[in-house]
């Protein structure tokens, strides 16, 4: 598995975000997660401009094999989403944190980073379920 | 930690990503069902099957106790190696299970059920064989892979002793043969041509191995589900179980009604079914709207009622999700899905979905 970028905070639910210069935040889901979902077919975004709550369903991730959600992990507006998915959800798979990016989000408060995980406390995470 | 097949270790060597399934720990995929899809479309994937259960019958009444124990008829066999694929019913007419019957004389067949009903059918089977005093082996010794795809029987072929090489390459579709302690069938589950090799657990890993040097792209399970709906193939525990008939289950063609003295298990039962006007209709459904089908959703009729997908999926040969469904009775060719919350827009469509590796339906 690939070495995480130093600049993202991670949840418990293999999902990845990204504080912007302008105070969004973009989000994604894991290299972990989308290796687990398998080949990615289809994926369901939100409206921009659409509030979202905190843990609130964000967008769906569809693989060959199942439907997962994706729960945002802060509360906000929905900025913009990443449309080149619709087309090519396996973008996802191939860049998970670039590229496959899924949705940008205003804060509708600050980011309460002790609920959220630095890479190096995730990377423990994966460790251990692979134990 | 489960049961394990001869091949574990070439699937872990393989990189598979190795799940449960029935009690087995088999590949799910080995990077990409995707790819591993496209390769059995376009060129030739090898599938461990070894999890299946193999069962061979012998016995003076071998054929009367099949005649009995299935809903169609081995009586159709004549041909030395010829394949039937039938349903075995209880007694209400519901699928116990689906499985292929080989003809190797009328006093030795060979069957193969499936996996996660092992156990039940094995019961089943040798309490109904009491009669017929028929001799059941279950043969968990062997080894068996499907090799599948346009290129699979050329690429294969080495791999059988030369002795058999040019019988087993002469074999016509749904047939199979001996090849001294192998067992070669021109059978599968995805709609290509191919063959189902069985052999001693001994052969395992040299054939994996030849088969992966000569190009043969490994496959798990993931390809083998969607490769089987693509081709419109139902799956026992989703298209079909103990509480459903073959009528319900797109099934019918298996069900041999004549002779109409012959009293298969369950055929009172189906019989009772056979003639009734509000059947529900068996059928292939193509998502119109984006979005991805998927077992249990439900399926709206406007002005006539409601069904539900029993398989649904994403067709990796068509771009588009798939699905087969249990709808009501009438004469209608579009439906709606409820997915996830939104009703998105389907329509029937003939099956299969992908046969040879050509889209059969229009898109």
């Amino acid at each position: 598995m690939s070495e995480l970028p130093g600049d993202l905070l991670f949840t418990n639910d293999h999902e990845w975000l990204r504080r912007e210069a302008d105070g969004s935040v973009t989000i994604g889901i894991t290299d972990h997660a989308a290796t687990a979902l398998g080949d990615l077919v289809y994926v369901e975004l939100p409206e921009v401009d659409q509030d979202v709550d905190a843990g609130g369903e964000m967008a769906v991730v569809e693989s060959v094999k199942a439907a997962s959600d994706v729960y945002a992990p802060v509360a906000g507006r929905v900025a913009a989403v990443n449309e080149d998915l619709s087309d090519d959800p396996e973008k996802i798979n191939a860049d998970p944190y670039g590229d496959g990016w899924i949705v940008r989000m205003a804060l509708a408060d600050g980011l309460d980073e002790s609920e959220l995980m630095t890479p190096d406390a995730y990377q423990q995470v994966l460790d251990e379920l692979d134990d | 930690m489960g049961a394990k097949t001869p091949y574990y270790d070439k699937h872990v060597e393989a990189g598979a990503r190795i799940v449960d399934f029935g009690g087995w720990d088999m590949p799910l995929h080995y990077g990409s069902q995707k790819e591993e899809h496209h390769a059995v479309r376009q060129g030739a994937g090898v599938f461990d099957v070894s999890h299946m259960t193999i069962v061979d019958l012998g016995g003076e009444r071998a054929r009367d106790f099949l005649r009995h124990l299935v809903a169609n008829d081995v009586g159709k066999l004549k041909d030395y190696g010829k394949a039937l694929y039938t349903c075995m019913l209880n007694d209400a007419g519901g699928v116990i299970d689906d499985l292929i019957i080989y003809y190797l004389s009328d006093t030795r067949y060979r069957m193969v059920v499936n996996a996660a009903t092992r156990e039940k059918d094995l019961a089943w089977i040798r309490e109904q064989a009491k009669a017929f005093d028929v001799e059941v082996v279950e043969r968990s010794e062997l080894a068996m892979i499907a090799v599948q795809g346009p290129r699979a029987r050329a690429l294969a072929a080495p791999c059988i002793d030369a002795e058999y090489r040019e019988a087993a390459l002469g074999l016509k579709p749904f047939y199979g043969m001996e090849a001294g302690e192998w067992f070669v069938a021109r059978t599968g589950y995805t709609g290509e041509d191919g063959w189902e090799i069985v052999m001693p657990a001994a052969d395992a890993h040299a054939v994996w191995d030849r088969l992966l040097a000569a190009g043969v792209a490994p496959c798990g399970l993931g390809a083998r589900d969607t490769l089987r709906l693509e081709a419109a193939m139902n799956l026992y525990g989703s298209d079909m179980d103990e509480t459903i008939s073959p009528l319900d289950a797109g099934l019918a063609w298996t069900v041999a009604w004549e002779p109409a003295e012959r009293a298969f298990v369950g055929r009172s039962a189906i019989e009772a079914l056979r003639n009734s006007p509000d059947r529900q209709r068996f059928v292939g459904l193509l998502l119109e709207d984006k979005g991805v089908l998927r077992n249990h959703q439900r399926v709206v009729v406007d002005g006539v009622g409601e069904g539900e997908i029993t398989s649904g999926g994403f067709s990796p040969t068509i771009g588009r999700s798939i699905a087969l469904a249990r709808v009501p009775a009438g004469d209608y060719d579009r439906v709606q899905v409820d997915v996830r919350g939104k009703l998105l827009n389907a329509r029937i469509v003939k099956t299969p979905f992908v046969r040879n590796g050509q889209v059969r339906i229009d898109v």
